[in-house]
């Protein structure tokens, strides 16, 4: 009967594209400005262009620049990038039950394109009971495009179009995680898990600032405690 | 359009870190095939991760995140549409931004 479900579908791959459109506007000034910035910090347009074609890493290519040197930082850029992305380790096995239904290139393919935005998008509607891992590629080629795209109109345009710092046009990229968080909400026992990883966050972001420790630990310890909830009830 | 060799390492390098973390997770969670209580835990991880990821942003905001934030919240109860609490959210703080 799982061979009557598509596993990567056309379909799919232009229903994700679709829905992911809203979020592409988080994107375009989050990617325009790491363009700008690497223009300032001596990067050829090649090179801006490469790194975010190759990474696809949105706060780890900034945190990069933010710390450039010549020559290139090799060792400290990729342990900071390491640190910043341990995220995307949770997040992959929870879309597991589409990942484990393709294999080859549609599986490491699906695994490259996969960011916060279209993971959330993919996680919504695997809760809906839909089970085809081409809405997670369609969705993160198209954001693929734009991401690199943005980023050479952004190295392109220079600092003449930088919108200053706490513009609310960069609050669009945390309107789609406000929203999702609507979406995956299951009840009054999400309660706990939900105070603790804000809580647990808070502290561990201001401990760590500029990792993406906070994240990991936050989600880590409000679930563990959602669990063990679960299992004394 | 120069590639300096030691730029090409550095950016091959983080692709490298960051596909590590991308398909790294996922092969491990694979191969040890987890058990009902692991699976129970990654049950709560969606909502657990974005709240990690919300709360420390916002609290380094201002109004206009804040007011934003609670648009976006509002709209997507109402009418559980990403795309209209995102661009309704987003409005809404520019406008906060806007008048203070």
């Amino acid at each position: 009967m799982s061979l009557a479900r598509p596993r990567f579908s056309w379909a799919a791959m232009r229903a994700g594209a679709r829905l992911s459109i809203p979020m592409q506007i988080g994107v375009v000034p989050f990617a325009m400005v790491f363009g700008i910035l690497a223009q300032d910090r001596g990067l050829s347009l090649l090179e801006a262009t490469l790194m975010s074609g190759v990474v696809y890493a949105g706060s780890a290519q900034l945190l990069a620049l933010s710390h450039w040197s010549v020559p290139a930082p090799v060792l400290a850029a990729t342990l900071a990038t390491f640190v910043v992305n341990l995220r995307l380790a949770l997040m992959g096995p929870v879309l597991g039950p589409w990942l484990d239904r393709i294999r080859g290139w549609r599986l490491w393919a699906s695994l490259f394109v996969m960011a916060d935005q279209n993971w959330a998008l993919s996680v919504g509607e695997l809760q809906k009971g839909r089970f085809d891992a081409g809405f997670l590629f369609g969705s993160g080629v198209l954001m693929w495009l734009v991401w690199v795209l943005s980023t050479v109109v952004g190295y392109a345009l220079g600092s003449a179009v930088r919108p200053p710092p706490g513009h609310p046009i960069y609050f669009a990229a945390l309107a789609v995680f406000v929203s999702i968080l609507v979406q995956v909400w299951r009840g009054r026992r999400d309660v706990l898990p939900w105070i603790v990883a804000a809580l647990v966050a808070l502290l561990t972001a201001r401990l760590l600032p500029g990792t993406s420790w906070h994240i990991v630990a936050g989600a880590l310890a409000g679930s563990a405690v959602g669990v063990w909830r679960d299992e004394r009830a | 359009m120069t590639l300096d060799p030691w730029v090409l390492a550095t950016i091959l390098a983080m692709a490298l870190a960051t596909y590590a973390t991308r398909a790294g997770g996922y092969l491990l969670f694979r191969a040890i095939r987890p058990g009902p209580r692991i699976r129970a835990l990654l049950g709560y991880i969606p909502g657990t991760l974005f709240i990690a990821y919300v709360i420390p942003a916002l609290a380094e905001g201002h109004a206009p995140q804040w007011v934003g934030a609670a648009a976006s919240v509002a709209i997507m109860i109402a009418t559980r549409q990403t795309a209209a609490a995102i661009l309704g959210g987003t409005a809404v703080a520019w406008a906060v931004w806007a008048l203070i």
